[in-house]
């Protein structure tokens, strides 16, 4: 074991090849996926939170539901759609990053969606009588809101992305782990443990551990800087 | 909105990876065991350099590889399970079949030999006398080629495995690598090929425990996913790598694959 | 901006009830432009609401509230509110004060020399780039005034503006109400605090229980009060309700 730990660090202080690309992609795609979640979460959210529709909490409840999906169900659903046998196999893009990125964004929408809904409608309840008197309508006060509570959405961001990066069931299923094509950290560790193989697969292990720590870092670091800064 | 269209800009910048635009190549479905062999990682280079053609390997069970070709999702299959892969022919999936190599399996079991049969040259022998005893066996059950093998083995040593497994029998439905780990954790037999055997590092107290046997024969077969009922599949470029593959050149490049000095697969196209 | 003047302000049998309780009951009054008036009550009289309504932030449950012409949609408002608590947004005092000027619609190119302006009158200036959280009570509460006051609007309310904030803040604050009174701004505010009420109040509307109880100029409802609760308000001896 400990021979496998000495083989992994060589292999992080001697920046190997191998191991860069696959900790490339990784980030490529989960940041990619957080991307397109932020995009179309964030402003779902804040529609939610400011606005007044039948089946409101309903929504609600589903959203944090969702937010708990099994990254395999992801994988599963995602490859059916995907597959030339299912809706979208024209697209031609299983077994690609760009599938990868499609699963995870699914994954983590539900996440940035319903954890910025809860942190804007706090805001709400804060803002909304002096949104109001200066005439703000709802669309302005949910764009307003999405500014002001920029530091509370980072730290959702964060999150959805630590979370995109450690999973695995997704993006095996529709990645495949190509060698060299779809494998990210995640899946490689998969592999090599499996194989028995465990200097590259600690080497990842190891990467990753930083990564996550690393963004929770930076979402706590943001919390105590924004407060001291704005108040 | 000006942040928002940089965003979208971003995003499709950090999408369009290098990885995903290479424009010459094929998905070929084949087996763990086959992949976790590193055979691909020898030949595959080889038939790049050739034809320019990259060779996307995606490894499932051997049963779950064929499955991914009848969805249209891969344009080879490359695995070793004859009468599967007969029948994937038979179904029109495939277009023809070539035998390529085989390597054998091997019964690995530990090395305090509780069935008492390490040294043998009899499989079947060995199977009934693990069933006799007792002995932990640990199965694939994962319908890959290996299982396939195993079970075939059970069949023509007279064993009802369905009716006649007891507790001993352990059905763990995962790939080579993590079977042979179960095997080394709880002292028992297990199945496997020789290739996966020999690049395993965890061996633990496991050693082989009956081989030679011509029953542990492992064949297996490469065949061009049928573009008539396909249409997507990329026939030009999945006919080449068939071709490549059954050829003299291919067929050595095979041979020439070894792990500690001894050659894994043994080339047997006609 | 004077053309389509929202005042007077009518209320007629105004009502308001929520969670069982009635705390407007059936209030009727008339705000006219000119003298500074004041909503005096004890705490939980209703003031808040009252202004509420008044403002438009509630719906009344019965009766009917009347400006004298209806504030169109998505045109500047023409009445401002400042709340007991400033809610400022995390940005700068500056930045604030030209987010009410962007609601209301005014160019950009406009906004910075109406926002200086706003800034200057309230004398904060100095504070423009200062992240507006982080300023203190009082000075947060003269942002809170300089922003409801960057679009010079016809009428000002003030729901108990200097209740959490201490005396010399609350100078500040009254020096600031009285100059925008003087410039020609309606003011109605709402206080419990007596000696408030008299320094900037023209006329007083006296609210007990939910009912308008007594309406006077500000030193004959101090000097001859009219009924039995306003007179045991000012002598401090009115009941918490």
């Amino acid at each position: 074991m400990s021979e496998a730990l000495t083989a992994a660090l060589a292999l992080l202080v001697g920046l190997d090849a191998k191991l860069i690309e696959i900790v490339l992609l990784s980030l490529r795609v989960s940041l990619s996926a957080v991307a397109i979640a932020a995009l179309l979460g964030l402003p779902l959210g804040a529609a939610i939170a400011v606005g007044r529709f039948p089946g409101r909490q309903t929504v609600i409840v589903v959203l944090n539901a969702l937010m708990g999906l099994p990254p395999v169900v992801v994988g599963l659903l995602v490859y059916l759609l995907l597959s030339r046998a299912g809706p979208l196999g024209a697209l031609g893009i299983l077994f690609t990053p760009s599938a990868m990125v499609v699963a995870q964004a699914i994954l983590i929408l539900p996440i940035i969606a319903a954890l910025s809904r809860q942190a804007i409608e706090d805001a709400w309840r804060e803002y909304e009588e002096q949104l109001r008197s200066l005439g703000a309508g709802r669309m302005d006060a949910a764009l307003t809101l999405l500014w002001d509570t920029r530091f509370s959405l980072l730290t959702t961001i964060l999150a959805g992305f630590g979370r995109a990066a450690a999973e695995v069931g997704a993006v095996m299923i529709v990645g495949g782990n190509i060698d060299g094509v779809t494998r990210v950290m995640t899946t490689t560790i998969a592999l090599e443990t499996s194989k028995g193989d465990l200097p590259l697969a600690l080497g990842l292990g190891m990467i990753l551990i930083a990564i996550v720590i690393a963004v929770n870092a930076a979402a706590y670091l943001t919390k105590e800087l924004a407060q001291r800064r704005y108040g | 909105m000006d942040l928002i269209r940089r965003l979208l800009l971003l995003v499709a910048w950090i999408a369009a990876s290098p990885a995903g635009a290479q424009e010459r190549f094929i998905v070929v479905a084949s087996t763990t065991s086959t992949e976790q062999s590193g055979l691909f990682g020898h030949i595959l280079p080889v038939f790049q350099r050739k034809t320019g053609i990259q060779v996307r390997v995606v490894a499932l069970g051997t049963g779950q590889a064929l499955d991914l070709a009848r969805r249209g999702d891969a344009d080879v299959v490359f695995v070793h399970a004859r009468s599967a892969e007969e029948k994937f022919l038979a179904e029109g999936h495939g277009v023809k079949r070539f035998p390529v190599m085989y390597n054998d399996f091997v019964l690995i079991g530990p090395q305090s030999d509780p069935a008492k049969i390490r040294g043998g040259k009899d499989i079947l022998e060995a199977l009934r006398k693990i069933k006799t005893v007792g002995v932990p066996f640990v199965s694939r059950g994962d319908r890959s080629g290996t299982h396939m093998a195993e079970l075939a083995l059970w069949k023509i040593a007279n064993v009802d495995i369905e009716k006649e497994k007891g507790p001993w029998y352990r059905d763990t439905g995962q790939g080579m690598g993590p079977a042979l780990n179960a095997a080394a954790a709880m002292n028992g037999y297990i199945l496997a090929d020789r290739g996966t055997w020999i690049s395993f590092k965890n061996r633990g107290n496991l050693a082989i425990a009956v081989e030679g046997d011509k029953q542990l024969f492992n064949q297996y077969g490469i065949m061009l996913v049928n573009p008539l009922k396909h249409p997507n599949v990329k026939k030009d470029l999945g006919q080449a790598f068939v071709d490549w593959v059954v050829s003299p050149e291919g067929q050595k490049t095979i041979a020439g694959y070894k792990i500690g000095g001894e050659q894994l697969f043994f080339p047997n196209a006609k | 901006m004077s053309n389509g003047a929202i005042l007077p302000l009518r209320l007629a049998d105004v009502s308001f009830a929520a969670g069982g309780r009635t705390i407007i009951d059936r209030v009727s009054l008339e705000i006219e432009t000119g003298p500074s008036t004041i909503i005096l009550g004890a705490n939980g009289a209703g003031k808040s609401v009252l202004m509420r309504l008044m403002h438009g932030l509630l719906e009344p449950s019965a009766g009917r509230i009347d400006w004298n012409a209806p504030e169109r949609p998505g045109a500047p408002r023409k009445q401002a509110m400042v709340f007991q608590r400033p809610v400022m947004l995390r940005r700068s005092a500056y930045t604030n004060v030209a987010y009410a000027l962007k609601i209301a619609g005014i160019p950009e190119p406009q906004r910075g020399a109406l926002v200086r302006e706003s800034l200057e009158s309230v004398g904060l200036s100095h504070l423009a780039r200062r992240s507006a959280r982080v300023l203190s009570g009082g000075e947060q509460q003269r942002l809170a005034l300089a922003r409801a006051w960057a679009l010079h609007p016809e009428v000002l309310f003030l729901d108990e503006p200097t209740a959490s904030l201490d005396p010399s803040a609350t100078r500040e604050i009254e020096s600031v109400i009285k100059a925008f009174d003087a410039a020609g701004t309606k003011v109605v505010m709402a206080t419990h605090n007596l000696g408030q009420a008299r320094r900037l109040g023209d006329e007083i509307l006296f609210i007990n229980q939910g009912r308008l109880v007594e309406r006077a100029p500000v030193e004959q409802f101090f000097s001859k009060p009219q009924s039995v609760q306003s007179a045991a308000f000012i002598k401090g001896e009115l009941p918490w309700t």
